[in-house]
Protein backbone atom coordinates (compact mmCIF):
# COMPACT_ATOMS: atom_id res chain seq x y z
CA UNK A 1 0.00 0.00 0.00
CA UNK A 2 1.18 3.40 -1.20
CA UNK A 3 2.67 5.52 1.98
CA UNK A 4 1.81 8.61 0.78
CA UNK A 5 -1.27 8.56 -1.52
CA UNK A 6 -4.01 6.57 -1.17
CA UNK A 7 -6.22 6.52 -3.90
CA UNK A 8 -10.18 6.54 -3.71
CA UNK A 9 -11.28 6.58 -7.10
CA UNK A 10 -9.36 5.10 -10.00
CA UNK A 11 -11.86 6.40 -13.37
CA UNK A 12 -10.81 6.74 -16.82
CA UNK A 13 -13.03 9.54 -18.39
CA UNK A 14 -10.79 10.32 -21.41
CA UNK A 15 -11.69 6.86 -22.49
CA UNK A 16 -15.69 7.64 -22.82
CA UNK A 17 -14.44 10.19 -25.88
CA UNK A 18 -14.75 6.20 -27.56
CA UNK A 19 -17.14 4.51 -25.88
CA UNK A 20 -19.78 7.68 -24.85
CA UNK A 21 -21.81 9.67 -27.07
CA UNK A 22 -25.39 7.58 -27.47
CA UNK A 23 -27.04 10.59 -26.27
CA UNK A 24 -29.87 8.50 -24.70
CA UNK A 25 -29.33 10.64 -21.06
CA UNK A 26 -31.26 12.96 -19.52
CA UNK A 27 -31.55 16.59 -20.72
CA UNK A 28 -29.54 18.32 -18.06
CA UNK A 29 -30.23 22.21 -16.66
CA UNK A 30 -27.31 24.01 -16.06
CA UNK A 31 -29.14 26.99 -14.72
CA UNK A 32 -30.30 27.81 -10.97
CA UNK A 33 -33.71 27.97 -11.45
CA UNK A 34 -34.62 24.33 -12.05
CA UNK A 35 -33.18 21.58 -10.77
CA UNK A 36 -34.00 18.85 -13.47
CA UNK A 37 -30.53 17.69 -13.70
CA UNK A 38 -26.99 19.32 -14.12
CA UNK A 39 -24.10 17.71 -15.54
CA UNK A 40 -22.18 16.78 -12.59
CA UNK A 41 -24.54 15.14 -10.65
CA UNK A 42 -25.97 13.27 -13.60
CA UNK A 43 -25.28 9.41 -13.78
CA UNK A 44 -24.60 7.32 -16.98
CA UNK A 45 -27.34 5.53 -18.42
CA UNK A 46 -25.77 3.09 -20.19
CA UNK B 1 10.91 8.24 -9.41
CA UNK B 2 8.41 10.79 -11.51
CA UNK B 3 9.48 10.76 -14.91
CA UNK B 4 10.41 14.47 -16.14
CA UNK B 5 10.81 13.75 -19.61
CA UNK B 6 7.40 12.73 -19.75
CA UNK B 7 5.90 15.68 -17.76
CA UNK B 8 7.82 18.37 -19.71
CA UNK B 9 5.35 20.45 -21.12
CA UNK B 10 2.37 19.14 -19.35
CA UNK B 11 0.29 21.91 -18.11
CA UNK B 12 -0.33 20.94 -14.36
CA UNK B 13 -2.45 23.77 -13.01
CA UNK B 14 -5.33 22.67 -15.70
CA UNK B 15 -4.90 19.70 -15.47
CA UNK B 16 -4.64 18.80 -11.26
CA UNK B 17 -6.08 20.22 -8.96
CA UNK B 18 -4.94 19.90 -5.31
CA UNK B 19 -6.78 21.39 -2.53
CA UNK B 20 -7.85 21.36 0.83
CA UNK B 21 -11.56 21.01 2.37
CA UNK B 22 -11.99 20.19 6.30
CA UNK B 23 -8.95 17.93 7.36
CA UNK B 24 -8.48 16.33 4.11
CA UNK B 25 -5.64 17.29 1.51
CA UNK B 26 -7.21 15.89 -2.15
CA UNK B 27 -5.54 15.75 -4.93
CA UNK B 28 -8.41 15.63 -8.26
CA UNK B 29 -6.83 14.35 -11.38
CA UNK B 30 -9.64 16.43 -14.03
CA UNK B 31 -8.93 14.17 -17.30
CA UNK B 32 -9.06 10.96 -15.83
CA UNK B 33 -11.43 12.29 -12.86
CA UNK B 34 -9.63 10.21 -10.41
CA UNK B 35 -8.87 10.95 -7.08
CA UNK B 36 -6.56 10.62 -4.51
CA UNK B 37 -5.81 11.92 -0.90
CA UNK B 38 -3.07 12.87 -0.07
CA UNK B 39 -0.44 13.41 3.29
CA UNK B 40 1.31 16.97 3.88
CA UNK B 41 4.50 16.27 2.16
CA UNK B 42 3.07 15.17 -0.92
CA UNK B 43 0.71 18.01 -1.02
CA UNK B 44 3.05 20.31 -0.78
CA UNK B 45 5.33 18.83 -3.38
CA UNK B 46 1.93 19.46 -5.61
CA UNK B 47 1.61 22.75 -4.16
CA UNK B 48 4.97 23.98 -5.62
CA UNK B 49 4.34 22.13 -8.71
CA UNK B 50 1.57 23.86 -9.22
CA UNK B 51 2.76 27.11 -8.65
CA UNK B 52 6.03 26.72 -10.44
CA UNK B 53 3.58 26.27 -13.61
CA UNK B 54 1.48 29.08 -12.93
CA UNK B 55 4.40 31.26 -13.15
CA UNK B 56 6.26 29.66 -16.61
CA UNK B 57 3.12 28.49 -18.10
CA UNK B 58 3.93 24.38 -18.36
CA UNK B 59 6.05 22.15 -16.67
CA UNK B 60 10.02 21.74 -17.79
CA UNK B 61 12.71 19.80 -16.68
CA UNK B 62 14.48 23.03 -14.92
CA UNK B 63 10.49 23.91 -13.23
CA UNK B 64 10.62 20.25 -11.91
CA UNK B 65 13.99 20.55 -10.26
CA UNK B 66 13.18 23.88 -9.19
CA UNK B 67 10.01 22.49 -7.64
CA UNK B 68 11.39 19.74 -5.73
CA UNK B 69 14.30 22.36 -4.65
CA UNK B 70 11.44 24.07 -2.74
CA UNK B 71 9.81 21.38 -1.38
CA UNK B 72 13.46 19.56 -0.04
CA UNK B 73 14.07 22.89 1.87
CA UNK B 74 11.40 21.74 4.62
CA UNK B 75 10.96 17.54 3.62
CA UNK B 76 13.60 15.16 3.83
CA UNK B 77 15.72 14.27 0.95
CA UNK B 78 14.33 10.21 1.77
CA UNK B 79 10.88 11.04 1.69
CA UNK B 80 10.66 13.27 -1.41
CA UNK B 81 12.05 10.50 -2.68
CA UNK B 82 9.03 8.28 -1.85
CA UNK B 83 6.71 10.23 -2.80
CA UNK B 84 8.20 10.59 -6.49
CA UNK B 85 7.87 7.13 -6.94
CA UNK B 86 4.33 6.94 -5.70
CA UNK B 87 3.86 10.06 -8.09
CA UNK B 88 5.38 7.90 -11.01
CA UNK B 89 3.11 4.96 -10.16
CA UNK B 90 -0.20 7.05 -10.69
CA UNK B 91 1.56 8.74 -13.85
CA UNK B 92 1.56 5.45 -15.18
CA UNK B 93 -1.54 4.04 -14.33
CA UNK B 94 -2.97 6.94 -15.87
CA UNK B 95 -4.73 8.40 -13.00
CA UNK B 96 -2.66 11.69 -12.05
CA UNK B 97 -0.68 13.60 -14.48
CA UNK B 98 -3.20 12.27 -17.14
CA UNK B 99 -3.14 13.23 -20.84
CA UNK B 100 -6.02 16.06 -22.31
CA UNK B 101 -8.27 13.46 -23.93
CA UNK B 102 -8.70 13.93 -27.64
CA UNK B 103 -10.42 17.29 -28.76
CA UNK B 104 -13.71 15.55 -30.51
CA UNK B 105 -15.98 17.97 -32.14
CA UNK B 106 -19.27 16.49 -31.68
CA UNK B 107 -20.95 15.25 -35.17
CA UNK B 108 -24.51 16.55 -35.26
CA UNK B 109 -26.93 15.58 -38.47
CA UNK B 110 -28.08 18.60 -40.41
CA UNK B 111 -31.48 19.17 -38.52
CA UNK B 112 -31.35 19.05 -34.46
CA UNK B 113 -32.57 16.15 -32.72
CA UNK B 114 -34.79 17.84 -29.85
CA UNK B 115 -35.94 14.90 -27.31
CA UNK B 116 -36.71 17.07 -24.61
CA UNK B 117 -39.11 20.45 -24.18
CA UNK B 118 -40.00 22.86 -21.55
CA UNK B 119 -43.94 23.43 -21.96
CA UNK B 120 -44.73 26.70 -20.82
CA UNK B 121 -48.41 26.40 -19.65
CA UNK B 122 -49.42 29.32 -18.20
CA UNK B 123 -47.12 32.62 -18.34
CA UNK B 124 -49.28 33.57 -14.99
CA UNK B 125 -48.73 33.22 -11.52
CA UNK B 126 -50.16 32.99 -8.15
CA UNK B 127 -46.49 34.64 -6.57
CA UNK B 128 -44.85 37.46 -7.01
CA UNK B 129 -41.23 36.27 -6.27
CA UNK B 130 -38.91 38.85 -5.97
CA UNK B 131 -36.14 37.27 -8.00
CA UNK B 132 -38.57 35.47 -10.53
CA UNK B 133 -35.97 35.83 -14.06
CA UNK B 134 -39.90 35.66 -15.29
CA UNK B 135 -41.21 38.84 -14.49
CA UNK B 136 -43.14 37.26 -11.86
CA UNK B 137 -44.18 34.95 -14.37
CA UNK B 138 -45.39 36.74 -17.45
CA UNK B 139 -41.71 36.74 -19.17
CA UNK B 140 -42.20 40.77 -19.82
CA UNK B 141 -45.39 40.01 -21.99
CA UNK B 142 -48.89 39.24 -20.98
CA UNK B 143 -50.61 37.54 -18.56
CA UNK B 144 -51.44 34.20 -20.53
CA UNK B 145 -52.34 30.43 -20.70
CA UNK B 146 -51.39 27.86 -23.03
CA UNK B 147 -54.44 26.35 -24.80
CA UNK B 148 -54.82 22.42 -25.45
CA UNK B 149 -54.30 22.61 -29.02
CA UNK B 150 -50.67 24.34 -28.77
CA UNK B 151 -49.99 22.18 -25.95
CA UNK B 152 -50.90 18.96 -28.25
CA UNK B 153 -48.76 20.63 -31.30
CA UNK B 154 -45.63 20.76 -28.62
CA UNK B 155 -46.12 17.00 -27.55
CA UNK B 156 -46.37 16.29 -31.51
CA UNK B 157 -43.53 18.51 -32.09
CA UNK B 158 -41.08 16.87 -29.55
CA UNK B 159 -41.88 13.36 -31.05
CA UNK B 160 -41.11 13.88 -34.11
CA UNK B 161 -37.58 16.25 -33.59
CA UNK B 162 -36.60 13.35 -31.24
CA UNK B 163 -36.49 11.41 -34.12
CA UNK B 164 -34.89 8.02 -34.06
CA UNK B 165 -34.68 8.45 -29.68
CA UNK B 166 -37.21 6.57 -27.95
CA UNK B 167 -37.13 8.57 -25.11
CA UNK B 168 -38.49 12.02 -24.50
CA UNK B 169 -38.89 14.30 -21.96
CA UNK B 170 -41.74 17.13 -21.09
CA UNK B 171 -41.20 19.85 -18.69
CA UNK B 172 -44.55 21.73 -17.53
CA UNK B 173 -43.16 25.30 -16.27
CA UNK B 174 -44.57 28.51 -15.84
CA UNK B 175 -45.14 30.99 -14.24
CA UNK B 176 -47.16 28.44 -12.30
CA UNK B 177 -48.33 25.66 -14.51
CA UNK B 178 -51.24 24.31 -11.83
CA UNK B 179 -52.88 27.86 -12.76
CA UNK B 180 -53.47 25.03 -16.02
CA UNK B 181 -54.24 22.24 -14.61
CA UNK B 182 -56.65 21.09 -16.92
CA UNK B 183 -54.96 21.67 -19.78
CA UNK B 184 -51.40 19.50 -18.29
CA UNK B 185 -53.56 16.54 -17.60
CA UNK B 186 -55.20 16.39 -20.86
CA UNK B 187 -51.68 17.10 -22.12
CA UNK B 188 -50.48 13.96 -20.10
CA UNK B 189 -52.98 11.98 -21.29
CA UNK B 190 -52.78 12.78 -24.93
CA UNK B 191 -48.72 12.82 -24.79
CA UNK B 192 -48.83 9.17 -23.32
CA UNK B 193 -51.43 7.86 -25.89
CA UNK B 194 -49.14 9.80 -28.27
CA UNK B 195 -45.76 8.27 -27.32
CA UNK B 196 -47.25 4.77 -27.45
CA UNK B 197 -48.31 4.63 -30.47
CA UNK B 198 -45.22 5.72 -32.07
CA UNK B 199 -43.35 3.20 -29.40
CA UNK B 200 -41.71 6.15 -27.30
CA UNK B 201 -42.25 6.96 -23.83
CA UNK B 202 -42.26 10.26 -22.31
CA UNK B 203 -40.33 11.48 -19.07
CA UNK B 204 -42.73 14.24 -17.35
CA UNK B 205 -41.81 16.68 -14.81
CA UNK B 206 -43.50 19.88 -13.57
CA UNK B 207 -42.22 22.57 -11.47
CA UNK B 208 -44.47 24.32 -8.72
CA UNK B 209 -44.06 26.64 -6.08
CA UNK B 210 -46.72 24.70 -4.23
CA UNK B 211 -49.56 26.72 -3.65
CA UNK B 212 -52.20 24.77 -5.72
CA UNK B 213 -50.88 21.24 -4.77
CA UNK B 214 -54.07 19.83 -2.98
CA UNK B 215 -54.86 16.34 -2.80
CA UNK B 216 -56.58 15.47 -6.64
CA UNK B 217 -53.43 17.16 -7.88
CA UNK B 218 -51.06 15.38 -5.36
CA UNK B 219 -52.95 11.72 -6.46
CA UNK B 220 -52.70 12.92 -9.96
CA UNK B 221 -48.89 13.37 -10.06
CA UNK B 222 -48.34 10.14 -8.19
CA UNK B 223 -51.01 7.87 -10.55
CA UNK B 224 -49.29 9.45 -13.22
CA UNK B 225 -45.62 9.31 -12.30
CA UNK B 226 -44.38 12.53 -12.93
CA UNK B 227 -41.42 13.65 -11.27
CA UNK B 228 -41.83 17.05 -9.25
CA UNK B 229 -39.71 20.09 -8.66
CA UNK B 230 -41.02 22.36 -4.91
CA UNK B 231 -40.01 25.65 -4.73
CA UNK B 232 -39.49 26.22 -0.98
CA UNK B 233 -36.47 28.87 -0.03
CA UNK B 234 -36.01 27.35 3.79
CA UNK B 235 -36.73 29.47 6.76
CA UNK B 236 -40.27 31.11 6.94
CA UNK B 237 -38.73 35.14 7.00
CA UNK B 238 -36.62 34.07 4.09
CA UNK B 239 -39.14 32.47 1.93
CA UNK B 240 -41.52 35.10 2.79
CA UNK B 241 -39.18 38.25 2.40
CA UNK B 242 -38.99 36.83 -1.68
CA UNK B 243 -41.75 34.18 -2.29
CA UNK B 244 -44.55 37.06 -1.37
CA UNK B 245 -48.88 36.54 -2.79
CA UNK B 246 -49.78 39.87 -4.94
CA UNK B 247 -50.72 41.09 -2.01
CA UNK B 248 -47.82 40.79 -0.16
CA UNK B 249 -48.46 38.05 2.31
CA UNK B 250 -46.07 35.60 3.01
CA UNK B 251 -46.84 31.77 0.78
CA UNK B 252 -44.59 29.76 3.59
CA UNK B 253 -47.66 29.00 5.54
CA UNK B 254 -49.53 27.46 2.90
CA UNK B 255 -46.82 25.50 0.93
CA UNK B 256 -44.91 23.68 3.55
CA UNK B 257 -47.76 21.55 4.85
CA UNK B 258 -48.61 20.79 0.93
CA UNK B 259 -44.62 20.05 0.07
CA UNK B 260 -44.03 17.67 3.22
CA UNK B 261 -47.36 15.81 2.60
CA UNK B 262 -46.46 15.33 -1.10
CA UNK B 263 -42.93 14.67 -0.62
CA UNK B 264 -43.28 11.68 2.21
CA UNK B 265 -44.93 10.00 -0.56
CA UNK B 266 -41.96 9.61 -2.34
CA UNK B 267 -39.54 8.68 0.47
CA UNK B 268 -37.37 6.76 -1.83
CA UNK B 269 -36.79 9.24 -4.34
CA UNK B 270 -33.61 9.39 -6.46
CA UNK B 271 -30.97 12.34 -5.52
CA UNK B 272 -29.79 11.79 -9.44
CA UNK B 273 -33.20 12.16 -10.50
CA UNK B 274 -33.37 8.78 -11.70
CA UNK B 275 -37.46 7.35 -12.38
CA UNK B 276 -40.04 9.64 -10.84
CA UNK B 277 -38.46 12.05 -8.15
CA UNK B 278 -39.32 14.97 -6.15
CA UNK B 279 -36.51 17.77 -5.62
CA UNK B 280 -37.61 20.58 -3.21
CA UNK B 281 -35.53 23.67 -4.74
CA UNK B 282 -34.89 27.19 -2.93
CA UNK B 283 -32.69 30.61 -3.94
CA UNK B 284 -30.44 31.88 -1.75
CA UNK B 285 -29.51 35.67 -2.24
CA UNK B 286 -27.82 38.39 -0.76
CA UNK B 287 -30.36 38.73 2.26
CA UNK B 288 -29.02 34.93 2.97
CA UNK B 289 -25.07 34.17 2.17
CA UNK B 290 -26.14 31.68 5.52
CA UNK B 291 -28.17 29.57 3.39
CA UNK B 292 -26.91 26.34 4.89
CA UNK B 293 -29.38 27.33 7.97
CA UNK B 294 -32.14 27.29 5.66
CA UNK B 295 -31.24 23.86 4.17
CA UNK B 296 -31.26 22.27 7.17
CA UNK B 297 -34.73 23.83 7.96
CA UNK B 298 -35.85 21.79 5.07
CA UNK B 299 -33.86 18.94 6.46
CA UNK B 300 -35.87 19.74 9.61
CA UNK B 301 -38.89 19.69 7.72
CA UNK B 302 -38.35 16.00 7.11
CA UNK B 303 -37.58 16.93 3.10
CA UNK B 304 -35.09 14.28 1.86
CA UNK B 305 -33.93 15.82 -1.90
CA UNK B 306 -32.74 19.72 -1.47
CA UNK B 307 -31.28 22.03 -3.51
CA UNK B 308 -30.82 25.72 -3.23
CA UNK B 309 -29.11 27.62 -5.56
CA UNK B 310 -27.60 30.94 -6.02
CA UNK B 311 -29.97 33.67 -7.33
CA UNK B 312 -28.66 34.99 -10.97
CA UNK B 313 -29.38 39.00 -10.47
CA UNK B 314 -27.79 42.49 -12.01
CA UNK B 315 -26.22 44.58 -9.87
CA UNK B 316 -29.03 46.64 -9.55
CA UNK B 317 -31.05 44.20 -7.36
CA UNK B 318 -31.10 44.71 -3.96
CA UNK B 319 -30.79 41.16 -3.46
CA UNK B 320 -27.65 40.63 -5.53
CA UNK B 321 -24.63 39.33 -4.02
CA UNK B 322 -22.50 42.16 -3.10
CA UNK B 323 -18.68 42.39 -2.25
CA UNK B 324 -18.22 40.30 0.64
CA UNK B 325 -20.24 37.75 0.35
CA UNK B 326 -18.56 35.14 -1.59
CA UNK B 327 -16.31 34.77 1.89
CA UNK B 328 -19.70 33.84 3.79
CA UNK B 329 -21.02 31.84 0.82
CA UNK B 330 -17.67 29.26 0.96
CA UNK B 331 -18.28 29.18 4.42
CA UNK B 332 -21.73 28.31 4.10
CA UNK B 333 -20.76 25.56 1.49
CA UNK B 334 -17.95 24.44 4.33
CA UNK B 335 -20.24 24.28 7.46
CA UNK B 336 -23.78 22.31 4.91
CA UNK B 337 -20.89 19.85 3.85
CA UNK B 338 -20.10 19.28 8.01
CA UNK B 339 -23.60 19.34 8.69
CA UNK B 340 -24.70 16.72 6.00
CA UNK B 341 -21.64 14.17 7.12
CA UNK B 342 -22.46 14.83 10.76
CA UNK B 343 -26.61 13.87 10.05
CA UNK B 344 -25.83 10.92 8.00
CA UNK B 345 -23.60 9.80 10.47
CA UNK B 346 -26.39 10.10 13.27
CA UNK B 347 -28.79 8.28 10.50
CA UNK B 348 -30.97 10.91 9.73
CA UNK B 349 -28.99 12.14 6.01
CA UNK B 350 -30.18 14.15 2.98
CA UNK B 351 -29.49 14.99 0.14
CA UNK B 352 -28.17 18.54 -0.93
CA UNK B 353 -27.81 18.43 -4.88
CA UNK B 354 -24.70 20.26 -5.59
CA UNK B 355 -22.98 17.89 -3.50
CA UNK B 356 -24.33 14.76 -5.67
CA UNK B 357 -21.19 13.50 -7.91
CA UNK B 358 -21.60 10.46 -9.80
CA UNK B 359 -17.53 9.93 -9.16
CA UNK B 360 -17.20 6.92 -11.20
CA UNK B 361 -20.70 5.77 -13.14
CA UNK B 362 -20.88 9.92 -14.21
CA UNK B 363 -21.62 10.92 -17.82
CA UNK B 364 -19.48 10.30 -20.83
CA UNK B 365 -17.05 13.32 -21.84
CA UNK B 366 -19.24 13.96 -25.15
CA UNK B 367 -21.97 14.98 -22.43
CA UNK B 368 -19.40 16.70 -20.43
CA UNK B 369 -18.35 19.13 -22.87
CA UNK B 370 -21.79 20.70 -23.88
CA UNK B 371 -24.16 20.23 -20.85
CA UNK B 372 -27.57 20.81 -21.09
CA UNK B 373 -28.10 20.93 -25.10
CA UNK B 374 -30.51 24.36 -24.45
CA UNK B 375 -31.48 25.47 -28.30
CA UNK B 376 -30.40 22.05 -30.25
CA UNK B 377 -31.30 19.10 -27.92
CA UNK B 378 -33.79 21.00 -25.67
CA UNK B 379 -36.04 23.99 -26.40
CA UNK B 380 -39.15 26.09 -24.52
CA UNK B 381 -42.32 26.44 -25.76
CA UNK B 382 -44.25 29.86 -25.21
CA UNK B 383 -48.10 29.77 -24.70
CA UNK B 384 -48.08 31.41 -27.79
CA UNK B 385 -46.47 27.93 -29.45
CA UNK B 386 -42.56 30.31 -30.16
CA UNK B 387 -39.74 28.31 -29.30
CA UNK B 388 -36.48 29.35 -27.57
CA UNK B 389 -33.08 27.23 -26.68
CA UNK B 390 -34.95 27.18 -22.87
CA UNK B 391 -36.57 28.52 -20.53
CA UNK B 392 -34.86 31.27 -19.36
CA UNK B 393 -34.52 33.06 -23.47
CA UNK B 394 -38.39 32.75 -23.43
CA UNK B 395 -39.78 36.19 -24.75
CA UNK B 396 -36.36 37.40 -26.08
CA UNK B 397 -36.80 38.06 -29.71
CA UNK B 398 -32.99 37.48 -30.65
CA UNK B 399 -33.01 34.12 -29.22
CA UNK B 400 -36.92 32.79 -31.10
CA UNK B 401 -36.18 29.74 -32.72
CA UNK B 402 -39.42 29.74 -34.54
CA UNK B 403 -42.73 28.28 -34.21
CA UNK B 404 -45.03 25.92 -33.48
CA UNK B 405 -47.71 27.30 -35.91
CA UNK B 406 -44.59 27.61 -38.81
CA UNK B 407 -45.17 25.86 -42.18
CA UNK B 408 -42.54 22.98 -40.71
CA UNK B 409 -41.76 23.71 -37.06
CA UNK B 410 -39.18 20.96 -37.41
CA UNK B 411 -37.66 24.12 -39.41
CA UNK B 412 -35.63 25.62 -36.15
CA UNK B 413 -33.60 29.21 -36.97
CA UNK B 414 -30.32 27.31 -38.46
CA UNK B 415 -27.92 30.12 -37.16
CA UNK B 416 -29.11 29.77 -33.61
CA UNK B 417 -28.54 26.24 -33.41
CA UNK B 418 -25.66 26.15 -34.83
CA UNK B 419 -25.01 28.75 -32.21
CA UNK B 420 -25.91 27.18 -29.68
CA UNK B 421 -24.64 23.82 -30.51
CA UNK B 422 -21.03 24.90 -30.63
CA UNK B 423 -21.19 26.91 -27.40
CA UNK B 424 -19.41 23.83 -25.45
CA UNK B 425 -16.34 24.20 -23.25
CA UNK B 426 -13.52 24.43 -25.85
CA UNK B 427 -15.32 27.11 -27.22
CA UNK B 428 -15.14 29.19 -24.09
CA UNK B 429 -11.79 30.59 -23.41
CA UNK B 430 -12.12 30.63 -19.80
CA UNK B 431 -13.03 26.60 -19.37
CA UNK B 432 -10.67 25.74 -21.25
CA UNK B 433 -7.85 26.00 -18.43
CA UNK B 434 -10.58 24.92 -15.34
CA UNK B 435 -10.28 22.56 -13.14
CA UNK B 436 -13.70 22.65 -12.86
CA UNK B 437 -14.86 22.07 -16.81
CA UNK B 438 -15.51 18.62 -17.30
CA UNK B 439 -18.10 18.86 -14.14
CA UNK B 440 -19.59 22.25 -14.93
CA UNK B 441 -19.77 21.72 -18.64
CA UNK B 442 -19.27 24.98 -19.39
CA UNK B 443 -22.00 26.95 -17.05
CA UNK B 444 -25.94 28.17 -17.74
CA UNK B 445 -26.28 29.81 -21.41
CA UNK B 446 -28.35 32.18 -19.96
CA UNK B 447 -26.38 33.41 -16.91
CA UNK B 448 -23.45 33.52 -19.59
CA UNK B 449 -25.36 35.84 -22.40
CA UNK B 450 -27.03 37.70 -19.31
CA UNK B 451 -23.61 38.82 -17.91
CA UNK B 452 -21.53 38.71 -20.96
CA UNK B 453 -23.58 39.29 -24.16
CA UNK B 454 -22.09 36.07 -25.18
CA UNK B 455 -22.53 32.26 -25.41
CA UNK B 456 -18.92 31.49 -25.19
CA UNK B 457 -17.81 34.19 -22.27
CA UNK B 458 -18.49 33.02 -18.68
CA UNK B 459 -20.37 33.99 -15.93
CA UNK B 460 -17.93 34.41 -13.38
CA UNK B 461 -19.52 34.24 -10.59
CA UNK B 462 -21.05 31.29 -10.96
CA UNK B 463 -17.89 30.03 -11.96
CA UNK B 464 -16.51 30.98 -8.76
CA UNK B 465 -19.62 28.91 -6.67
CA UNK B 466 -19.54 26.53 -8.98
CA UNK B 467 -15.84 25.39 -8.30
CA UNK B 468 -16.71 25.82 -4.45
CA UNK B 469 -19.46 23.24 -4.18
CA UNK B 470 -17.35 20.88 -6.15
CA UNK B 471 -14.89 21.09 -3.55
CA UNK B 472 -17.35 20.52 -0.75
CA UNK B 473 -19.03 17.64 -2.94
CA UNK B 474 -15.99 15.85 -3.75
CA UNK B 475 -15.00 16.28 0.26
CA UNK B 476 -18.32 14.86 0.93
CA UNK B 477 -17.70 12.05 -1.07
CA UNK B 478 -14.80 10.90 0.18
CA UNK B 479 -15.41 11.54 3.98
CA UNK B 480 -18.62 8.88 2.62
CA UNK B 481 -16.63 6.39 1.16
CA UNK B 482 -14.12 6.09 4.10
CA UNK B 483 -16.66 6.07 6.49
CA UNK B 484 -18.40 3.09 4.14
CA UNK B 485 -15.10 0.74 4.74
CA UNK B 486 -14.91 1.66 8.59
CA UNK B 487 -18.01 0.12 8.81
CA UNK B 488 -17.14 -2.74 6.80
Amino acid sequence: MAKHIQTIVKANLSATVKTGGCGNCQTSCQSACKTSCTVGNQVCVK
Amino acid sequence: MLNFKELEGYNFKKNVHCFQQGDLLIGYDVNSGSIHLLDEETFLILKTLEDVNSTEGHLSQEALEKALRLAGNFTHNETVSEILVELEELRQEGTLFSGEPEQIAAVYPEKPIVKAICLHVAHDCNLRCEYCFAGTGAFGGSRTLMDLETGKRGIDFVLAASRHRDHCEVDFFGGEPLINFGVVKALVDYGKKAARAQNKTIKFTLTTNGVLLNEEIQNFLEEEEISVVLSLDGRPEIHDRMRPHADGRGSYGEVVPRIQQFTSLRPKTSPYAIGTYYYVRGTYTHFNCDFDRDVLHMADLGIQQISVEPVVAGPQDPYAFQEGDLAKIYEAYDRLGEAILERRAQGRGFNFFHFNVALDNGPCLHKRLSGCGAGHEYVAISPEGDLYPCHQFVGQEAFRLGSLYDQDPLELKADLVREFRTANIYAKPTCQDCWARFACSGGCHAANTAFTQKLTEVYELGCKLQRKRLEVALYVKIKEIQQNCDEL
